[in-house]
């Protein structure tokens, strides 16, 4: 497993190389070191001077990617893409374009995203598996029906809508949370209530209906017939023996979300004024800051390559047949 | 699992079980406190006042940073005010010999100007560790290294703090930051123009730093010869030419005190790293200092400990007796112990949380325009009766502000000095119907603009005398712009009759460029075509990213754009400057968008810029508006009328559009305040306990049956 675990490591380089390649060009074709500048410098009595000294200052003054004027290998070195992105590999994304450093914000703004992500991944899969395996047990009966119809309603509707609803019912009208802010400490818990059970219903239509088919294909397999004919209870069917082989997809499914909790939420944190790493990378290409937008961007295609690996490792955990090599 | 949800209730419990309503965003210390209570939607980019040059910056910079003078509170028109000087300095004119020469002297015969500025005395900055001293009489933090700063990670983990007195010596060095090679200030450029040497400064600046570039480029061994300190509390600056503006310019915040200590203390090797920088800490002498600054969460402001005392104004408007604005007339500011701003970005949340009473005020956004106003039938914008059954208030000003659509002048077709072009802009400045627009995208909040000078500016022709006589009649004691048939004229002396261009035949077609795009846009764009087919004009909307359009207006390929200018300070020259030739955007890449040169104006603008207010300068800005009217280069648009509004429990609100540190003259009643939430606030549990209750009355009836189908024996 070690020697796979290594192999998927090595093929993750030539990705993350390529994702810079992509988000180097995307962000570079719509900015130009002197639109960025103008953006940091303001927009009022900006002088080319003050534009050529702000490029200097971050190295965005040498050519993009190849350097004719320099000599051997600093004809590649000594470029913007170059001395931007080699930092990255070894987890220096320096200093943000307003002269932040870029690796303690991100330290500082991940626990406000993942005090809104954890628990929805948490509550969310328990009530979302519970509604799949209530619709699932009851199927063909009104409950099933009507949960369904309920899902397809649910699903069919904008996130917007939640959040916006969602403040305007109970932080407006029922006054029972804030509607929106952050603080630190306790004082956290009732900002994130109301996120978190916006993004709890938000997700319902769609999850419920994917676990409730999840639930119904693995009822329609042999050993389920077989359970029921030992006569087992169908409550016994549904926990112990549907539910744990239902665990295999919904295992590897979550599994690869956790590394990605960290990034968090780009429209909940701006909605609910949560400083997290969502409004953060928001803030970031509004404010057209590449070296905040390039390490998230690196910094999400880690995070999501881990959480490949680790979903071809919990496949092992949980399906002894199979084996990584 | 069962401890967990126990635990989880519980801190629930807790942090919902204070005094405060359950809703309350505020902690429960907070809530009955002293404090002011605002958002903010854009982060500050700079909190260093010699960078910052931007209204949601100067909203933190105003209440922090004292320049030399100030705008008086409650006067209109704006005046300016001493605030850590003396009285507002007078400028003294030399000749060539250095001869004293009378203010009314030929500019061309001025050789200097000095602006000698007496500070008073006594006052003291805040409690900073820049300026903490050991028994010994040292600097404690000015030899930092990276062992003493292992468990430094923000500015208020430094133990010991100090102060001292404000100096000229501060306010010398804090122009002299303009030119550091390091710092980026907006205005060197414009500053090296006048301050005597401040170019060459700026280069010898530059070569220390080269010669020792890890050093920390200290300005006191450095002399500028455009500033020099007299004594402790006076200090001068010389101009090398007539700039009446200049004094405007000592009431904004890059003239600033800033100690050397400071700037010494924060240049230190692993400061930058650790983000603790004066762009991020401000030092100042102002009525509050800055407590936190997480601009991801909320800006906190606090009073001032050595602040040095200010009265709340004794004089104003005649109006603002009658509005009670003068009740606290003489008493002792700040008011308020604490200001919290909160970070909202989006406009909705920011709102409702006015409405329950958590912020004090609040501006207008067009999703709930009609929830706060109503018009009444002779058109005057009212409070609702759902705020004022809330006891908000409403306050109104036009603002210093004027948003316009241009013409390029260097375009072949809409620009030039030729009468048809000139006769082409007109008929278009006829057929936009700003009146129209204001009413529908503005919600009725601006004034047609008759010309380049906004109301409340000197210059500013009010009535029948001021209207754009090219554009409007005077009817009715308003002005009633003129009909359609006028502008299709025009268009037909232009030799565009109908909109066919006569020569070839073809329809005229005019391109809108603009960074506007998507859904939100389209209605405007819509309207913006149908104005123009009105004489027969075909507009394309050429939309595209802001760094496209930007890069379209440097380099004049832009034909018609739309743009905004928001005054520096109260004076006609920092509106005509906007059309001034040698500002062009073209080729000097300035503030004057529309390329418009004409050399009557400009020699008009050089006579003006340095006259002093009055019958002479008037005639002159007369002359100068009746030239860019007849030109017209801009579409004058209109200015925006500002709407805010207020709860009952705050007093002293009166827009004042020049002056940013306003936050002293604010008074709160807290007690009122916090009743006013507890009663706006109370917690609805039954919708809850509904839902609850229906979830189990749809699903019991399957489980019994269920259980029913389980226990059933096979008989």
């Amino acid at each position: 497993m070690i020697s796979y675990i290594l192999r998927r490591i090595l093929y993750a380089v030539p990705i993350l190389i390529g994702v810079n390649v992509i988000t180097f060009m995307l962000f570079f074709v719509v900015n130009t070191p002197d639109d960025m500048a103008r953006m940091q410098l303001g927009m009022k009595r900006v002088t080319d001077e003050a534009i050529l000294k702000w490029k200097e200052e971050r190295g965005y003054n040498k050519p993009v990617v190849w350097n004719s004027e320099a000599q051997s290998f600093e004809k590649i070195t000594n470029t913007i893409f170059f001395e931007n992105s080699i930092k990255l590999f070894v987890f220096d994304f320096g200093r943000s374009d307003n002269g932040r450093d870029i690796s303690y914000d991100i330290s500082q703004r991940m626990w406000p995203s993942l005090a809104i992500t954890v628990p929805s991944l948490l509550l969310g899969l328990f009530s979302y598996i519970s509604f799949g395996l209530i619709l699932a047990f009851f199927r063909g009966t009104y409950v099933d029906v009507s949960g369904v119809i309920l899902c397809v309603i649910m699903m069919s509707i904008s996130g917007l809508f939640y959040i916006i609803g969602g403040q305007y019912l109970i932080g407006k009208t029922l006054h029972l949370v804030p509607i929106s802010g952050y603080d630190t400490g306790w004082e956290a818990i009732k900002f994130t209530i109301l996120p978190v059970v916006v993004g709890l219903v938000g997700g319902i239509g769609a999850s419920t209906r994917w676990y409730r088919t999840l639930f119904l294909e693995e009822m329609n397999k042999d050993y389920v017939r077989t359970a029921r004919a030992k006569g087992l209870s169908e409550t016994r069917v549904l926990y112990q023996h549907v539910f744990m082989n239902g665990l295999i997809p919904i295992l590897t499914g979550v599994v690869v979300l956790l590394p990605t909790l960290f990034i968090g939420s780009l429209i909940i944190e701006s909605f609910f004024a949560i400083p997290g790493l969502g409004s953060y990378t928001i803030d970031a290409i509004n404010a057209q800051d590449f070296a905040i937008v390039r390490s998230m961007v690196f910094l999400g295609s880690v995070l999501y390559i881990i959480g490949l690996i680790l979903t071809d490792i919990s496949y092992t955990l949980v399906d002894p047949r199979v084996r990584l090599n | 699992m069962p401890n967990i949800i126990a635990t989880l209730f519980f801190c629930i419990f807790i942090s919902g079980c204070d005094s405060a309503a359950w809703n309350n965003p505020y902690s429960a210390e907070e809530v009955k406190q002293n404090v002011y209570y605002d958002s903010f939607s854009e982060r500050p980019k700079h909190l260093d006042p010699v960078s910052s040059y931007s209204a949601n910056e100067y909203v933190f910079l105003g209440q922090i940073y004292e320049p030399p003078l100030q705008y008086h509170f409650l006067k209109r028109p704006y005046e300016l005010i001493p605030l850590t000087a003396t009285s507002v300095p007078d400028p003294i004119y030399y000749d060539e010999q250095g001869l004293l020469i009378e203010r009314s002297a030929r500019e061309e015969d001025i050789a200097k100007v000095v602006y000698r500025i007496n500070l008073k005395k006594n006052i003291l900055f805040q409690p900073h560790p820049a300026f903490a001293k050991d028994a010994n009489n040292q600097y404690v933090y000015h030899d930092l290294d990276e062992e003493k700063l292992s468990n430094i990670y923000q500015l208020s983990d430094f133990n010991l703090v100090g102060t001292r007195q404000l100096t000229a010596h501060d306010y010398v060095y804090q122009i002299k930051r303009m030119a550091h090679p390091k710092v980026h200030s907006p205005i060197a450029g414009l500053m090296a123009k006048y301050i005597l040497g401040l170019s060459e400064y700026a280069k010898l600046l530059s070569e220390a730093l080269e010669e020792n570039p890890h050093d920390f480029l200290d300005l006191r061994k450095y002399d500028l010869p455009g500033v020099k300190v007299i004594d402790e509390h006076i200090f001068e600056i010389t101009l090398t030419q007539k700039y009446p503006q200049f004094r405007y310019w000592l009431s904004m915040y890059f003239f600033s005190p800033m100690p050397w200590e400071a700037d010494y203390f924060y240049s230190q090797p692993g400061m930058n790293d650790k983000n603790i920088t004066l762009d991020w800490y401000p030092i100042g002498t102002g009525a509050f200092m800055l407590k936190e600054n997480n601009p991801n969460r909320r800006m906190v402001l606090e009073r001032n400990p050595n602040f040095h005392g200010e009265a709340y104004p004794t004089d104003g408007d005649a109006e603002d007796y009658a509005a009670g604005l003068l009740e606290d007339a003489g008493k002792p500011m700040p008011f308020i112990d604490k200001a919290i701003y909160s970070l909202e970005k989006e406009s909705i949340p920011a709102w409702n949380k006015f409405l329950q009473g958590y912020y004090d005020t609040s501006g207008i956004v067009s999703d709930s325009f009609d929830q706060a106003i109503t018009f009444s039938a002779a058109g005057e914008a009212e409070l609702t009766d759902e705020m004022k059954e809330k006891d908000i208030r409403l306050k109104t000003a036009v603002t210093t502000s004027s948003y316009y659509m241009g013409f390029n002048m260097v375009d072949d077709v809409v620009g030039g000095d030729s009468d048809r072009a000139r006769l082409l802009r007109r008929a278009i400045s006829i057929a936009v119907d700003y009146e129209e627009f204001i009413s529908i995208f503005a919600n009725g909040r601006g004034e047609s603009a008759q010309g380049p000078i906004p109301p409340g500016i000197f210059g500013h022709v009010p009535g029948e005398a001021g209207i754009n006589h090219y554009v409007y009649d005077w009817q009715n004691n308003k002005a009633i712009r003129k009909p359609i048939e006028i502008a299709k004229e025009l268009m037909t002396k232009a030799g565009y009759p109908n909109g066919r261009d006569e020569t070839t035949g073809k329809p005229l077609t005019l391109n809108l460029d603009t960074p506007a795009a998507g859904p939100g846009t389209k209605a405007r764009f819509d309207w913006l075509r149908k104005q123009f087919a009105k004489i027969g004009i075909n507009l394309v909307v050429r939309a595209t990213d802001y760094n496209r359009f930007q890069e379209k207006m440097r380099k004049g390929t832009a034909q018609i754009f739309q743009w905004g200018w928001n005054a520096d300070y109260p004076d006609p020259e920092n509106f005509f400057f906007l059309l001034y030739g040698i500002n062009a955007k073209v080729g000097h890449n300035g503030e004057n968008a529309a390329n418009y040169q004409n050399d009557e104006y400009d020699e008009l603008f050089n006579q003006m810029k340095s006259m002093e207010n009055g019958e002479a300068r008037q005639a002159v800005i007369n002359d100068m508006v009746e030239i860019v009217r007849r030109d017209a280069p801009w579409l004058w648009g209109f200015h925006p009328v500002g709407f805010s509004l207020h709860h009952g429990w705050y007093k002293n609100s009166k827009p004042n559009l020049m002056a940013n540190n306003t936050l002293k003259y604010k008074r709160i009643d807290p007690e009122s305040r916090y009743e006013k939430q507890q009663q706006w606030n109370q917690a609805v549990w039954w919708p809850v306990v509904v839902i609850i209750l229906i979830l189990i009355f749809v699903i019991l009836p399957a489980a019994i049956s269920y259980r029913r189908n389980e226990t059933r024996s096979i008989s």
